[in-house]
């Protein structure tokens, strides 16, 4: 096996600097964010508070995602196992009359997170599509066991009488609901940025770029991975806890792997490997199913329409278009963005 | 009680063997492409309609079974030449992403064209009865024998094409260094096409077989697509050898881990939960043996590149 990084070509896709926002644009968007649902208020239109939740809460486990895919390197095909774990421990504890926030969401962030810690031990021993491969059995054992445990409503899923609960907060309405979403998102959004501005971000970019080298210079590479891997579990975990909040129910639908490809779509569409990623990924296609499926019951044909053109037209995102844009074309020409780098030992990678 | 688990052996194998049928194309294309389709499962979908499509108009089993094989491995050809050849050259999770939108895309245009409603496909009458194996105590259909004795033929075919013949060679050759190959004089190319409308006639030839049993409907691709990739990773990318082995395996877990386990667990729980239980376990222990030939083999039990 050889320790070559999935994307050699990843270089020109999210330097440093490039993977990082301003702390004008983080205001700018927190400012956006707190003022759009009081706008839908006044205009009486909570459907789109409830939407605007679920943008932030998909934002969430896209970003999550993106902390492992994006700027970690590991196609994890199995994301979907933490945001169901998340939302089954929220709804498993409120079936049992347990409705308090202060124990299902730190119940929900663990379980999810040592789901993924011994996860990742197993599967970060292999490499690309084995990797891939891995994480998506491993998430169909999840699924597996959602459907048949009647404990856990088997096809149906479990529904919740109410949202959790917190001391002095009413999460009722859609209003409080869509604050709460925001501040719980937005602290994990300053965790998100704080650690991949932190060396050990810095580090998860390097593992990506070249893994051998880092474990030459003599980095921990499987621990730092791993450490990775497992914040992104928990931090999909929080998410799926806020999923299972905003429907009041939860189905082993959100187990599929469906689900896990279309955290990957988010992620793609939004751009791996910029912090922005996530949001902009999960706004984009929350906000296109919403309105295109209002005119067609055909959304998916589109949505596949546009995602072979996105693959075909701009490998690494939508973001990366941008930065085409802006470079020159002799830069372009050489970059060979998207494609596999032809590589010394091509032939041993797989 | 022995007869029953006869039975549900031949079951597995039939099983195992359409599994084959599926997990031989995509092996194939894995290994030599070194290209992830999760549209495989499409191909499997497309043929099954096809022979729905074919058998309502011509209302003959065989002569649909034939066609679809013949138009399901057209697309396959159509679409590798599009898009695959070209997804080819990119990085694993763009083709994770481009095969994932062309099963959206398969799946609506299905139920754009078919309806929305599961079809059926009859039956050919003279196959439609039961054999009777061991006198008065274990009958077995026949058309399900005709599965299991069409899915020995492939195999038995595969194995043949794949180790006797030129073409088998370059095959394999491809698979264990396609960058070798080329430079050795094979012609990569016109060979992908090949290996991609082979696996696209087998993925026909298992949905189309598979008709009569199960009901032909959108999204049946998705159910057989993951123990297939299961299949292969358990048996080594790109082994034919490994696909026919993991696919018994696979097909035998799951069928007789089925019967068994729920039978265990009717000892220890109630029976009710024991029946959900059981085939629950079963789908389980699929993927964590799949984990766990990983965990211990990392490039599957038969590995193609040494």
């Amino acid at each position: 096996m050889n320790p070559t990084p999935f994307h050699a070509a990843a270089t020109a896709q999210t330097p440093f600097t490039q993977g990082l926002p301003g702390p004008w644009t983080a205001i700018l968007v927190a400012v956006a964010l707190a003022i759009y649902p009081l706008v839908m208020n006044s205009l009486d239109q909570p459907f789109y508070i409830n939407l605007g939740s679920r943008v932030l809460i998909f934002a969430l486990a896209a970003s999550a995602l993106n902390l492992a895919l994006g700027y970690g390197g590991m196609i994890s095909l199995g994301h979907a196992a933490f945001l169901g774990i998340g939302g089954y421990a929220v709804a498993v504890l409120a079936h049992n009359g347990v409705y308090d926030a202060w124990l299902s969401f730190p119940l929900a962030i663990g379980l999810a997170a040592a789901t993924a810690l011994l996860i990742g031990v197993v599967s970060l021993r292999t490499q690309g599509v084995y990797f891939i491969m891995i994480t998506l059995a491993f998430a169909q054992v999840f699924y597996y066991l959602a459907i048949s445990l009647p404990e856990f409503g088997g096809e149906d899923g479990l529904q919740l009488a109410r949202r959790s609960t917190l001391p002095g907060l009413d999460l009722s309405s859609a209003l409080s609901f869509y604050f709460f979403v925001l501040f719980t998102a937005g602290l994990a959004f300053v965790l998100l940025y704080r650690l991949v501005a932190s060396r050990f971000g810095r580090a998860i970019v390097a593992i990506r770029e070249n893994e051998r080298r880092m474990a030459a210079i003599g980095y921990p590479v499987f621990r730092l991975k791993l450490a990775a891997f497992a914040l992104s579990g928990g931090l999909c975990g929080l998410a799926g806890a806020l999923l299972a909040n905003a429907s009041t129910s939860i189905t082993p639908h959100t187990l599929t792997w469906h689900q896990s490809g279309l955290l990957i779509v988010m992620v793609i569409l939004g751009g791996s490997g910029y912090f922005w990623g996530g949001l902009t990924g999960a706004a984009v296609y929350l906000i296109l199913e919403e309105t295109i499926s209002d005119h067609t019951e055909h959304w998916n044909l589109i949505l596949g329409a546009m995602l072979l053109f996105i693959v075909m037209a701009a490998p690494d995102g939508v973001m990366s278009l941008r930065q085409h844009l802006y470079r020159p074309a002799s830069a372009r020409a050489d970059s060979g963005a998207g494609r596999r780098v032809a590589n010394p030992d091509e032939g041993a990678t797989k | 009680m022995i007869y029953l688990i006869i039975e549900q052996a031949l079951n597995g194998l039939q099983y195992g063997l359409m599994l084959f049928l599926l997990a031989a194309g995509l092996t194939l294309v894995f290994g030599i492409m070194d290209l992830i389709n999760l549209a495989h499962g499409s191909l499997y979908m497309i043929g099954a309609f096809l022979a729905a499509a074919f058998y309502q108009s011509i209302g003959s089993f065989f002569p649909a079974l034939l066609l679809a094989i013949v138009f399901t491995a057209l697309i396959g050809m159509i679409l590798e030449r599009l898009l695959y050849r070209r997804l080819q050259r990119m990085s694993h999770l763009s083709q994770v992403l481009a095969t994932f939108a062309l099963i959206l895309i398969a799946n609506e245009t299905i139920k754009i064209v078919f309806g929305a409603q599961p079809l059926m496909i009859g039956m050919p009458p003279s196959l439609s009865g039961a054999i009777e194996i061991v006198p008065d105590e274990l009958y077995y259909p026949s058309y399900r024998l005709l599965i299991i004795v069409v899915g020995l033929a492939v195999a038995l075919g595969l194995y043949l094409l794949v180790n006797c013949t030129r073409i088998g060679m370059w095959m394999r050759a491809g698979a264990s260094n396609p960058g070798m190959t080329a430079v050795m004089g094979v012609r990569i190319k016109p060979l992908f096409t090949f290996v991609f409308a082979l696996g696209a006639a087998l993925c026909a030839l298992a949905g189309a077989l598979l008709g009569p049993l199960l009901a032909v409907s959108v999204g049946m691709g998705e159910s057989i697509l993951i123990p297939a990739f299961e299949v292969i990773v358990i048996g080594g990318i790109g082994s034919m050898r490994g696909a026919l082995v993991g696919s018994l395996l696979v097909g035998m877990i799951d069928t007789v881990g089925k019967l068994v386990l729920t039978l265990g667990l009717r000892s220890v729980v109630d029976s009710a939960t024991a029946s959900t239980l059981g085939p629950t376990l079963a789908s389980m222990a699929v993927s964590l043996l799949m984990v766990a030939v990983l965990y211990f083999r990392p490039t599957g039990l038969f590995p193609a590149r040494g």
